[in-house]
């Protein structure tokens, strides 16, 4: 498979006609749970251009890490139309969807998922196995992205060998080795101390301008949130403020879906909220709310599994 | 993701889990090994029992009374002394007829007894038979003629009743008459579980004044050729036909003899193996059992191989590659856990084994076989998981 168009335009934005990273057009999730429909995204659209810098925002259940599961192709949206790399991924099989995540996609986890037993070097070359790159080529670009990611002294310590910071940033140079169009990181600091955690920030925002990878960042942290050109906030499976399109947010309620009883939203949405106690009210949800709704959210930390 | 690379990660995946794999691959080792063992307990007896079929002598024709066929009764002979005599006019040669009449008895020795075969014979019987002896003489032709009370023992009657001297020119009492040892024989072993050195042989008309009967039960020609066994044999049973008309004779040669135990202890090596074959079958549903406990356990790491993108085949290959490297590297120490069981119980115990290719190909090929089979359903799933679902799995 050839590079992804959205690639070669990357280096060039004073075209004015970017190609897209991803695009999501009124994409929509729903999952079957024993029988009852459980809508965990309704109708989002939105353009990752090749360099972004986007934090995703949005309380427990908000629908933040099915969007995520969706940008990386993971998931594949149950209606609406979503483009990664150029590709409509409604129309790729799992296989192809495989390849489009190698190459196109980079992840960073909460949790670093780093395989145990393995080194440094071998976790960072993981993807490019999949790739079928020969071992010593692997080795070569493994050790180089170590070194950009400041492990070039560590590449044969194993994961339990290493501090957190240092596993998330094995993991970051994983998800980058591809030289991958978007980096999609959950959580990134999210398991790590404050002044550890700054740093990590720090590479991300240092490779994302470096090589102009698109870095879209899942955060409960409203001063990560802060650092990011973009802010996206959602809320019960819709994205309520988007401050690259502040006047074209969707402008509805938390209330909407009592309007529709065959949905669901089984997770915590605005009522069970303010139940939890951590937050003082509701956001307004309008265009200018965006800011101050994420400053009231709750910062609680998201289970990967709260998706809906 | 190239084979190669599978392999290794296959690889890694068992050393990760030494105990497990270990155990896991022991129902393998064991399936294999026993597999290995008793078809070489099969084989290794089969060769032997077709040995001493074969170390009686060559070119040898039994005639016996009644058809000679497995699990057929024995028939009371009508056979005579005369009759041996017609059979060897129609031979032509005497010194190649020998004759039995067979029957248990007690030999005494002193305060020694031993429950023994006692058998009636002519003086040609180690011309006809293949057999030594390990001292002393062999029956005389003028023994047999005068019926004289003269006894050659096996080995294994010689050493119960004269444990401690030499048993030449001693007394044997035999039915409670008493014989003179004038030679003993070289053992010969056991066959069958037989102990083919518990004998004492008399001359023939010794034994029929003994028992008081003119009865002779069997008679053995050593042929001059190969060619014209069969024609020599149809020769001696139209003769005794039409000396006894109401009777069936029978005379069968070595080469019938083997093939009818050839067809039992092939049997019995077939039944011993798929003995065998169902520990090996129990071994691979404990490789399908292990493989899947190793699919849920590592759940989160196939999530993450799938989101750095793995395709759903590279996670199935690499969990059957697990499986068939689990199945035969078991396989492979069951060979040589088998073929050293093997070795050992030939050297040490009196139960003969003898290795054969076709044994331990199939035993490895069953063991891969095996891991592919029962591996393949813990692949599949492992390969279709939803990586959403497993990167979420704790």
């Amino acid at each position: 498979m050839t590079e992804p168009v959205a690639a070669g335009s990357r280096g060039d934005p004073s075209t004015g006609e970017r190609v897209a990273a991803i695009e999501a057009v009124d994409v929509s999730r729903t999952y079957q749970l024993d029988g009852v429909s459980v809508a965990a995204l309704r109708g989002v659209s939105l353009t990752v251009q090749p360099g972004d810098y986007v934090a995703l925002v949005g309380p427990s259940g908000s629908g933040k890490s099915t969007l995520m599961h969706l940008l990386g192709g993971l998931d594949r949206p149950t209606g609406g139309r979503l483009v990664i790399g150029g590709r409509d991924v409604n129309t790729l099989a799992p296989p192809e969807m495989a390849t489009l995540r190698n190459e196109t996609i980079g992840f960073v986890f909460q949790a670093f998922y780093l395989l145990p037993r393995t080194s440094a070097v071998e976790n960072v070359a993981l993807p490019l196995v999949y790739r079928g790159v020969s071992a010593r080529q692997r080795r070569e670009r493994a050790a180089a992205m170590l070194g950009r990611v400041g492990l070039g002294h560590r590449l044969d310590h194993r994961p339990n060998q290493m501090s957190g910071g240092e596993q998330q940033r094995v993991a970051i140079a994983r998800a980058l080795v591809t030289e991958p169009t978007v980096l999609l990181a959950d959580e990134p600091t999210g398991n790590l101390d404050s002044v550890t955690g700054a740093a990590v920030l720090e590479l991300l925002e240092q490779l994302n301008a470096e090589s102009g990878v698109a870095l879209v960042m899942v955060t409960h942290d409203q001063e990560v949130a802060a650092r990011a050109h973009r802010r996206i906030t959602m809320r019960d499976g819709v994205v309520v403020a988007d401050s690259a399109h502040p006047h074209s947010v969707h402008d509805r309620p938390p209330s909407v879906d009592h309007g529709r009883p065959a949905t669901l939203i089984s997770a915590p949405s605005a009522e069970p909220r303010s139940a939890s106690g951590s937050g003082p009210g509701h956001p307004s949800g309008g265009s200018g709310g965006a800011a101050g709704a994420t400053g009231r959210l709750p910062r609680e930390v998201e289970r990967p599994g709260g998706a809906a | 993701m190239r084979v190669a690379e599978a392999w290794r990660v296959a690889l890694d995946a068992l050393r990760a889990n030494r105990l497990r794999s270990a155990l896991t691959m022991l129902g393998v080792i064991i399936g294999v090994a026993s597999v290995v063992l008793l078809v070489a307990i099969g084989t290794g007896t089969k060769q032997k029992v077709e040995q001493q079929v074969e170390g009686l002598g060559s070119n040898l024709l039994l005639v016996v009374p009644g058809r000679i066929e497995v699990g057929n009764a024995p028939v009371v002979s009508p056979l005579t002394l005369k009759d041996v005599d017609a059979v060897t006019r129609v031979v032509g040669d005497p010194d190649r007829v020998a004759v039995t009449v067979a029957s248990g008895a007690t030999a005494r020795a002193g305060a020694r007894s031993d429950f023994t075969t006692v058998q009636g014979v002519l003086e040609t019987t180690p011309a006809v038979f293949t057999r030594s002896l390990a001292r002393g003489r062999y029956l005389t032709g003028t023994d047999v003629d005068t019926s004289r009370r003269v006894a050659v023992l096996g080995d294994s009657v010689a050493r119960a009743l004269f444990p401690d001297r030499d048993p030449l020119g001693q007394q044997v009492a035999l039915a409670g008459v008493r014989f003179r040892v004038i030679g003993v024989f070289a053992p010969l072993g056991q066959s069958l579980g037989v102990d083919r050195d518990d004998e004492v042989h008399v001359p023939v008309t010794a034994a029929q004044r003994l028992w008081g009967t003119q009865r002779v039960d069997g008679i053995a020609v050593k042929a001059p050729d190969r060619e014209r066994i069969d024609e020599l044999g149809e020769r001696i049973v139209a003769e005794l036909n039409r000396r006894h008309p109401d009777t069936e004779f029978s005379a069968v040669t070595q080469q019938q003899i083997l093939g009818v135990l050839g067809d039992i202890l092939g049997v019995l090596t077939g039944v011993l193996a798929a003995i065998a074959g169902i520990s090996l079958l129990v071994g691979g549903v404990g490789v399908s059992n292990i493989m899947l406990v190793s699919v849920r356990e590592r759940t989160r790491e196939i999530g993450l191989r799938k989101a750095v993108g793995a395709r759903p085949r590279d996670i199935g290959v690499q969990f059957l590659l697990e499986a068939v490297l689990l199945t035969t590297i078991g396989g492979l120490t069951g060979m040589a856990l088998g073929v050293g069981t093997a070795l050992l119980v030939d050297a040490l115990s009196p139960i003969p084994a003898a290795i054969t290719w076709w044994s331990l190909a199939l035993a490895f090929g069953v063991s891969a076989v095996v891991g592919i089979v029962f591996g393949v359903v813990p692949a599949q799933r492992a390969g279709r998981l939803d990586p959403v679902v497993a990167l979420r799995t704790e």
